[in-house]
């Protein structure tokens, strides 16, 4: 049990995973992982194939235990449980629908292991299909489904027992691109309903960015960076997150007296300390002079066009500074040739660990 | 894609090995059951007198339920190990796994006479059995009912049939996605629900395929009870045998073959129709 009186309720996270580390024989999967989650929260762990998020999320749900650390939930202790005693629930990769199990009955699952009454079973299970709009289904098997079908009742066999935490590894991934959209949002939506915690794994930025409140960036087993999509996007800590979070400009160089010397680009003024330093700069905070409305201070720089690149609204250039290439993006217009200057401010340059 | 001519002619050696060397014999078979022995001659004169026979005399109704009988306990017992076996191979042996399924396939390499012959020296009176409990000073005497007793035959019949049992539940059992194990922990069932809710049910075609192995074979088996068995275990295999041989009553050997058949393309028939309820793909 936490101290009681030390932290007001409100105040302890839902979940809490300390000092996690994880071996499968020698190889260190996950190490010395720490990690809050707060109720009714929406933390995606984010981060390449092999990057140890599931890992993590199995941790939680029980199907392994951590080498070392301990994982609490609500002031207890949770990774000493076997799964069947944990308050969390899981929505499968390939959903995990029981194949001999009609859909009312898989959705039920939950609850009858649990006896709970028949009648409380029966109004329960209905209202975790309306929720997930498919009550038309109930007498059907999982196989005759669609993807996007069993998506919802993997869902609704999960959210059925009132979870305090959901656990979703990789749920979206083996649908296809505009189904995907489509349960982003109405995944998004139906968390913000419930108010249950999720901690959703995916290896996909964008569908992070989009459905997250705060990013979990996992990186050869540990923490790269966790913020908010707005903050990893905007102030992200490494060359790593500033690269898997959307693109961005790498520049390197050396800081001497708040002033930064990335080959031909100057960047001032630049805090912290003296010496070799690293810059992330977004394509999207680098405009043309012609039509920029940037306040001071602002630098600029003259490069030549390579590439342009077109994408609808916006289109990238791909720039040449002195042999430093750079991506620009810009509001779609006319073909570009040749030198032109370009500007940013130094505001939009953030210093990072490399 | 193929011509028709090429079609038929890879179709005609497998549909001339079915025909002569299996529907002829059974045609035959069924034939002779509706024929009769007069003087020690077979007479082709259509009667039903065998199957009257078949069911008036109460020798055979007798033997046959005992080879019900044994057939069924076969059944369970090659179940009661084969199953356990399966189920610690498929979710529990981790890298022993390999080794132990060969352990369990080896024996199907071995001879029947030779399994035979082995529990004939096991279980004799001065076998190897006998003469442990003597050594213990549990029994003074040799026991006499280990061998040649329905007991014998259900004991060798089973040890021969598990292996026959283990492998398809063994395959059903693989075959379940491991995810649905972790999903029904998940939602809050421990070992023992997992097990009565999720995995057995989607073992059933395996373990449905294996009940029927073992009860068929056993059912037709008749050298169990002569190496074994004794006269207080002969099945029915071994007087559709006497009656073919010794006895020279074709015929009435026929009729009883013609029951036992009818009897296991029913099971067989009842177990795919059952198997199919239970599978999912």
């Amino acid at each position: 049990m936490s101290v009681a009186g030390a932290t007001s309720p409100e105040n302890t996270p839902l979940l809490e995973i300390r000092g996690i580390a994880k071996r499968f024989g020698s190889a260190e999967v996950l190490k010395n992982i720490s990690l809050h989650i707060a109720a009714g929260e929406f933390t995606t762990l984010l981060g390449e194939s092999g990057s140890g998020k599931t890992t993590l999320l199995r941790l939680v749900a029980g199907f392994e235990r951590p080498s070392s650390g301990e994982i609490w939930m609500s002031g207890e202790r949770l990774d000493t449980l076997p799964p069947y005693e944990r308050r969390v629930n899981t929505v499968f990769q390939n959903y995990a629908l029981f194949p001999h199990l009609s859909v009312r009955e898989n959705v039920a699952y939950g609850l009858r292991v649990r006896a709970t009454p028949k009648d409380q079973i029966a109004a329960r299970v209905n209202d975790a299909l309306d929720m997930v709009k498919m009550r038309d289904f109930a007498a059907a098997r999982p196989a005759t489904l669609s993807g996007g079908q069993q998506q919802r009742i993997a869902l609704a066999r999960a959210l059925v027992n009132r979870p305090k935490l959901l656990l979703l590894d990789e749920p979206l991934s083996a649908l296809d691109a505009n189904l995907r959209k489509e349960m982003q949002s109405e995944l998004k939506s139906l968390q913000r309903e419930i108010g249950v915690a999720f901690l959703f794994v995916t290896h996909d930025q964008e569908e992070a960015m989009a459905l997250s409140d705060r990013i979990a960036l996992v990186r050869n087993g540990a923490l790269e960076q966790v913020a908010s999509p707005r903050e990893i996007y905007s102030h992200p800590a490494t060359a790593y997150a500033a690269q898997f979070i959307g693109q961005t400009n790498l520049l390197r160089g050396e800081v001497r007296g708040g002033t930064a010397a990335c080959g031909e680009i100057r960047i001032q003024p630049v805090s912290g300390p003296d010496g070799p330093a690293t810059f992330s700069l977004r394509p999207e905070a680098i405009r043309k002079v012609s039509d920029a409305t940037i306040g001071t201070p602002y630098m600029t720089f003259k490069a030549t066009i390579r590439q342009q690149i077109y994408g609808g609204a916006t289109e990238l250039l791909e720039v040449d500074c002195a042999g430093q290439l750079l991506r620009v993006r810009v509001s779609a217009g006319e073909a570009l040739h040749g030198e032109h200057e370009f500007i940013f401010s130094p505001r939009d340059a953030i210093r990072i660990r490399d | 894609m193929y011509t028709r001519t090429y079609k038929t002619l890879v179709a005609v050696p497998p549909l001339l090995w079915v025909g002569v060397f299996l529907l002829l014999p059974y045609a035959l078979m069924f034939a002779h059951s509706f024929w009769l022995v007069r003087d020690g001659f077979l007479v082709h004169q259509w009667n039903v007198q065998n199957y009257r026979a078949l069911f008036s005399n109460p020798l055979y109704v007798q033997v046959f339920l005992r080879t019900a009988r044994i057939a069924v306990c076969v059944t369970l017992f090659s179940l009661l190990l084969g199953y356990p076996l399966a189920y610690y191979l498929s979710f529990h042996a981790g890298p022993r796994k390999e080794l132990l399924y060969q352990l369990v396939i080896i024996p199907l390499w071995v001879s029947y006479l030779v399994r035979g012959y082995a529990w004939k020296t096991i279980l004799g009176s001065d076998g190897v059995l006998n003469g442990f409990l003597q050594y213990l000073h549990i029994t003074r005497e040799p026991v006499g009912f280990f061998l040649y007793s329905p007991f014998a035959v259900i004991l060798m019949l089973t040890h021969i049939y598990t292996p026959f049992v283990f492998l398809p539940i063994y395959a059903s059992l693989e075959h379940i996605p491991r995810p649905l194990i972790e999903a029904s922990q998940d939602l809050g069932a421990n070992r023992r629900a997992t097990f009565l809710r999720i995995i057995l049910p989607l073992s059933i075609p395996g373990l449905l395929a294996g009940a029927t192995f073992a009860f068929v074979l056993s059912l037709g088996d008749f050298l169990a009870p002569l190496l074994v068995g004794g006269p207080s275990a002969t099945m029915i295999a071994n007087i559709v045998q006497s009656l073919f041989g010794a006895a020279y009553d074709w015929p009435l050997g026929a009729a009883i073959s013609v029951c036992i058949l009818s009897i296991t393309i029913l099971l067989l028939f009842a177990t795919e129709r059952i198997e199919k309820r239970w599978s999912f793909k």
